[in-house]
């Protein structure tokens, strides 16, 4: 009964909740507003004098061109450039680099942008690249010589030629001195990487990882046989029976430990009983940075204590 | 029910009510709103330029201006921005008029793409797509080109839409709660089915599939925008042929057929046109929610049930409503961006709640 009285509502107050519809609207003009006033690609005083402008995309990216010195040319990171740890709180942050909005990165008035392999949306890169600026492609993470690959590219692009040099040769050494101990292994490992444990389960890095390539760069077996990262039972866990278990290290009471040790199938493995439990730097250990072969070598050291000796 | 028939009678008997008046006001604000909304997504984002740069923009396009800042400026508003406003009003106005439609079709207000799981199979298309398009579905992807997803999307859109009349109608009615309830359990089988997909795809697809799943335009471009249009005529060409059987239904059955209305032609170019409405905006914007629900019900609380303003007032106020939301998205944690399904999600769930708890009111459908 209520509609008919309903329908014969005045077109007062129709108009009124026009209105209310086209508020909707206004906090999207004030925002517009907001937004062309604020972050305008004036120039900086963090640009240098030959005016280059450099976003970087990875936290490789980030890492190598502080490592090269260039940091003041650069006027944008990503939200996975976590070392070194001043990167993200002196740069602005154009978000997480496989969902990057182009307008966005414009907006900070680069001149070059440095890209990790799996920058993405595609479609972003492709306007990123038809634009009138400068778009330097990274190498993956499949191969260790990468590293020193993505140090020499960066070098030659800003002109860092000789410091780009030196720090590639350091690498290249740093990672033949890990291949010469790991000649030394008698019997490898068997290790697990566990990227994080969720619902009972612990995600765990498979062949093609970053991890893997890590683990056997560390001179370990991975005790994982399939592809990708998968999250495995307890039951799993068991029958995988790693002798070491690698996880990130994580601030606060439910940290990637405490987790492990929760999960009934842990304590059955050889890594739980024995209580060999590696936590470490997630982007020192996965990034890909010019700190690989530390990474590596560390994570060799304490996979194999005795070898040190 | 009595209130829902004397309210469709008016409008089947085409009496010259009040809610005319209004109808034809709420179709030509709604135009106006649309306007603006679409100039302002023209001239908003986290670069600063302006539509005072238009005229460069446009002469650096046709190759007449090398100024930098032209080029500059034709990037942004000819290559990013525009076609990104084109993405929105397309798949605001799909979303919203698949909406109207499902629930007209099923003569149920809560019938929404998004909640009766119609979007969750144009979704497990897709994903299908995107892990296996590599792989196992090169064909199609060689075959189809740009259209291969859109039209993925679409067909598991219209698999869905079809499951779900032939398991929630009785004699031509749907019950809210088996409607909603059957959408729930075709929901939760895509969902699993997608799992399953998200489990065998590889670290890239999987983390490329969890932020899609969130919905967004960040990636929008003249590519995407000639893969939907096609889709965008076929709806814009069909949907006056759906008012009368559409106004019709809202008298029930029986009563449509006794008014020479073909019904089942009619609910079979509902399912298609919805089908193709929903798939085609995920497939270009991935999920974004409550479209569907919140426009239309905001008309028909103003203008009534009628379908000639429910349709073009839905397309071009859910139009506005997309552009607007996707304008914060693009501005609000600037230079990066928030997925748009987020945004959407805080608009709408709230006016969702509002709606659900009105309905015990007695408010019109």
């Amino acid at each position: 009964m209520s509609s008919i009285s309903k329908s014969d509502r005045t077109s007062l107050t129709s108009i009124s909740r026009l209105l209310l519809a086209c508020a909707l609207l206004v906090p999207a003009g004030v925002t517009a507003t907001l937004a062309q006033k604020a972050p305008n690609p004036a120039p900086t005083p963090a640009a240098d004098a030959k005016g280059e402008r450099i976003v970087s995309l990875g936290g490789d990216a980030t890492e190598i061109l502080y490592a090269l010195g260039l940091q003041d040319k650069i006027v944008a990171v990503d939200t996975t450039s976590l070392s070194p740890p001043q990167a993200l709180k002196e740069k602005p942050n154009v978000g997480y680099m496989r969902a990057l909005s182009a307008e966005g990165v414009l907006s900070t008035g680069a001149t070059t942008i440095v890209a990790n392999a799996q920058a993405g949306p595609p479609e972003v890169v492709n306007a990123l690249k038809s634009a009138k600026l400068q778009f330097l492609s990274l190498p993956g993470n499949e191969d260790p010589h990468n590293v020193a690959a993505k140090v020499l590219i960066i070098g030659k692009a800003f002109g860092r030629e000789a410091e780009a040099k030196e720090l590639a040769a350091r690498i290249e050494a740093g990672f033949k001195a890990v291949a010469e101990r790991r000649e030394k292994i008698k019997k490898p490992v068997r290790a697990m990487f566990v990227l994080g444990v969720n619902n009972g389960r612990a995600t765990v890095g498979g062949v093609g990882t970053t991890a893997d390539t890590m683990m056997k760069l560390a001179g370990a077996t991975n005790a994982a046989d399939f592809k990708n990262y998968k999250p495995l039972t307890s039951e799993a866990l068991i029958s995988m029976a790693p002798d070491v278990v690698i996880t990130m290290r994580r601030q606060g009471a439910t940290n990637n430990q405490t987790l492990l040790q929760s999960l009934p199938g842990y304590k059955e493995t050889p890594a739980g009983k024995n209580g060999r439990l590696i936590e470490m730097d997630a982007h020192y250990l996965l990034g890909f940075g010019p700190r690989t072969h530390e990474a590596a070598r560390e994570l060799m050291s304490r996979l194999y204590p005795d070898l040190a000796k | 029910m009595a209130t829902d028939i004397s309210a469709a009678e008016q409008t089947v008997d085409e009496l010259a009510s009040p809610r005319d008046l209004t109808g034809r006001r709420l179709v030509l604000a709604s135009m106006a709103a649309l306007v603006v909304a679409c100039v302002l997504s023209m001239a908003t984002g986290s670069t600063g330029v302006t539509l005072t740069s238009l005229p460069g923009a446009i002469s650096s396009a046709l190759g007449h201006s090398t100024d930098p800042a032209d080029v500059r400026a034709s990037l942004v508003l000819i290559d990013l921005r525009l076609p990104r406003t084109l993405l929105a009003v397309f798949v605001g106005a799909s979303l919203a008029v698949a909406g109207a439609m499902m629930q007209g079709l099923f003569r149920n207000p809560l019938a929404d793409p998004g909640l009766v799981g119609v979007s969750s199979g144009a979704t497990l298309a897709a994903v299908t797509f995107i892990v296996l398009g590599n792989t196992y579905l090169g064909g199609w992807q060689a075959l189809m080109g740009i259209y291969a997803l859109p039209v993925a999307a679409f067909g598991g859109g219209l698999v869905a839409t079809v499951v779900l009349m032939g398991v929630a109608s009785r004699h031509g009615a749907t019950a809210v709660a088996t409607l909603l309830l059957a959408g729930i359990a075709l929901g939760a089988l895509a969902g699993a089915l997608t799992g399953i997909l998200a489990y065998i795809s590889n670290d890239r697809e999987l983390r490329d599939l969890t932020l899609w799943s969130m919905g967004s335009f960040s990636g929008a471009s003249w590519s995407k925008a000639a893969a939907i249009t096609p889709f965008a005529i076929v709806l814009l060409v069909a949907l006056p042929g759906l008012v009368r059987a559409l106004n019709g239904m809202l008298l029930g059955e029986a009563e449509a057929y006794h008014l020479g209305i073909d019904l089942e032609s009619a609910k079979r170019r509902i399912v298609f046109l919805t089908a193709m409405a929903v798939g085609g905006s995920v497939a270009v914007a991935g999920i974004i929610g409550f479209v569907g629900i919140v426009v239309p019900h905001f008309i028909r609380m103003i203008a009534g049930p009628d379908h000639r303003v429910v349709l073009p007032a839905s397309a071009l106020l859910g139009a506005s409503l997309v552009l607007a939301a996707d304008m914060i998205a693009r501005v609000i944690v600037a230079p990066a961006e928030l997925p748009i399904g987020i945004i959407m999600a805080i608009i709408g769930a709230p006016v969702f709640l509002h709606l659900v708890l009105k309905r015990s009111n007695g408010v019109v459908f």
